[in-house]
């Protein structure tokens, strides 16, 4: 098994921490994983993304063209990564700011109403972990106790009061993910 | 088993410095390698290990400080990425002159000048050709992945004390910046005074001893016929690493028609490349320099006898390239060399590789 992901949105939308904690759950079930950011001048506002590669085997180049999945959380990189996925791969989107929604007939199209969803729950930080979790229900590559392995790695221990909230979290975004076009 | 993380390549510099006993960082801020220094300071060795962790006013000073205490046989390092390196070339050519161990980390950007502070390969002639003036060679390490950034600071370590001259782990920002699982390197202990010299014999500014003439520590020699032999006594140690260091990788290359020559974070897109040229039914293999000095002539030599071509891929004008082309020549093989590459801080993609495979070396 090998999944390619690239995760692509706004900074400060936690696109690169949603990344590492689903690399580390990679590594708590014994798998090789690459997290490559795009990194920059960019900050709070600018456009983030990374890309993500969960394998059985060893990885070869962390720098792709193409994806087995893109999660896309603004119009911006709608424009760019819509057309990377590979032909029957998946893409998850948050709706919210989305202007042109993606198009295409040949993969598989989720959404998740992230931003409204996190609202809900009382902490608008959680949209990642929302989005995770829809990523999970729409691909379960990782199981949910190494997610909750990744995130106490991935978080420092004076967070790790927030672990339930983001498992809640995760767990809102299974439940509500929408699927849009299945193939 | 050693610990397991996913850390980015840049934080286990830092990490492995600590582990493997070094005993001083001095550098200078500068992105893409910034994390080196932030980790340490983070990580607070001082309390642990007694390692010391600096922050310089500049990378002149930071190299200056790496050459003192490395003259008292300390295991001392640095890093930095391209312009601060090139502040640092007068401090390595001394430390070279001088002959002593020392680790320098350059994880390189995009050039020339202050450039970008996208990843590069830009600086394989200013590491491996000099940099600094003068006749003297950097022993040259080129990590493909955030394991090997483990592993290659004690290797670095390693090489620098046998050889008494400094050790470059030449790396960019695609692998500083990225994170990998790698497994650390268990602690080992400082070492003491006592323990180098009884090692590495008896060199170091640390104190005389009433058993043994004063230690000195220069690249000053104003006799011309002292220095000529100096250099000659450099040349011999070059040799002596051409002869037993060498290092590199071969994927795929067993039967492979054309052979790409990549080091650092080009080798990894290449070995995607070499998945998706096989999956068209060519017949591809990847040799990957892990030394880029003293660099793997002899393979190089030997496939340029059995194969239809070479391709460098760099993220550089094509550097390295000259280096395949004296090699293959070795042989006297007129093998084609070609050279593919991104410049400015672009990373080229595993397919753009298999094009300009069968563009330069298959349809030519």
């Amino acid at each position: 098994m090998t999944e390619e992901i690239i995760i692509a949105g706004f900074g400060g939308q936690g696109v690169l921490s949603m990344g590492k904690i689903l690399a580390y759950s990679g590594v708590m079930q014994d798998q090789e994983v690459t997290w490559f950011p795009s990194y920059g001048p960019e900050m709070r506002g600018g456009t983030a993304n990374v890309s993500v590669i969960i394998s059985d085997t060893r990885i070869s180049s962390p720098i792709l063209h193409e994806f087995d999945t893109a999660i896309i959380l603004n119009q911006q990189s709608m424009d760019k990564f819509e057309k990377t996925v590979k032909p029957g791969g998946v893409l998850l989107y948050d709706p919210n700011g989305i202007v042109n929604p993606p198009s295409r007939k040949d993969i598989n199209i989720y959404k998740i109403e992230g931003t409204k969803i996190a609202a809900d729950l009382g902490n608008v930080k959680t949209f990642n972990m929302v989005v995770l979790g829809a990523y999970l229900k729409a691909k379960p590559i990782v199981a949910m106790e190494s997610i909750r392995k990744g995130l106490e790695k991935s978080l420092p221990e004076r967070h790790h009061k927030l672990i339930p909230l983001n498992l809640e979290a995760i767990q809102a975004g299974q439940e509500k993910l929408e699927a849009v076009n299945e193939i | 088993m050693g610990e397991l993380r996913l850390m980015k390549g840049n934080e286990v510099i830092a990490e492995a410095a600590i582990r493997c006993g070094c005993d001083g960082y001095f550098g200078y801020p500068i992105t893409p390698q910034s994390e080196v220094m932030e980790t340490l300071m983070d990580r607070e060795p001082w309390d642990e290990t007694g390692m010391v962790v600096l922050q310089a006013e500049s990378e002149v000073a930071s190299i200056n400080m790496v050459y003192g205490a490395a003259g008292s046989g300390k295991k001392v390092m640095t890093s930095s990425s391209s312009p601060g390196i090139s502040l640092m070339a007068e401090g390595i050519s001394y430390i070279a002159g001088a002959e002593l161990p020392c680790l320098i980390v350059n994880v390189q950007r995009g050039g020339p000048g202050l450039g970008t502070i996208q990843p590069s390969q830009a600086d394989y002639f200013q590491s491996t050709k000099g940099g600094g003036h003068g006749d003297y060679r950097l022993i040259v390490l080129a990590p493909s992945s955030v394991q090997e950034m483990n592993d290659f600071v004690d290797l670095g370590f390693e090489l620098a004390y046998k050889y008494r001259n400094p050790a470059m782990i030449l790396t960019d920002g695609a692998i500083g910046q990225m994170m990998e699982k790698v497994e650390l390197s268990d602690y080992k202990p400082r070492m003491t005074a006592e323990e180098i010299e009884a090692k590495y014999g008896s060199w170091a500014t640390n104190g005389k001893k009433a058993n043994r003439e004063y230690n000195v520590i220069t690249s000053l020699e104003m006799d011309s016929a002292k220095m000529e032999s100096n250099n000659r006594r450099f040349q011999e140690k070059y040799k002596q690493m051409e002869e037993e260091e060498v290092r590199y990788e071969m994927f795929q290359c067993e039967d492979a028609e054309y052979i790409l020559v990549a080091f650092g974070s080009s080798a990894r897109i290449c070995q995607k490349s070499v998945d998706l040229a096989r999956a068209k039914g060519l017949k591809v293999g990847l040799l990957r320099p892990i030394t880029l000095y003293p660099f793997p002539k002899k393979p190089i030599a030997e496939l340029a006898t059995k194969v239809k071509g070479f391709l460098t891929v760099e993220m550089n004008a094509g550097q390295m390239v000259e280096d395949v082309k004296l090699a293959a020549g070795c042989s006297n093989s007129s093998v084609p060399v070609e050279y593919f590459g991104r410049m400015g801080g672009i990373i080229p993609t595993p397919g753009e590789v298999v094009e300009a495979l069968e563009q330069k070396l298959i349809e030519a």
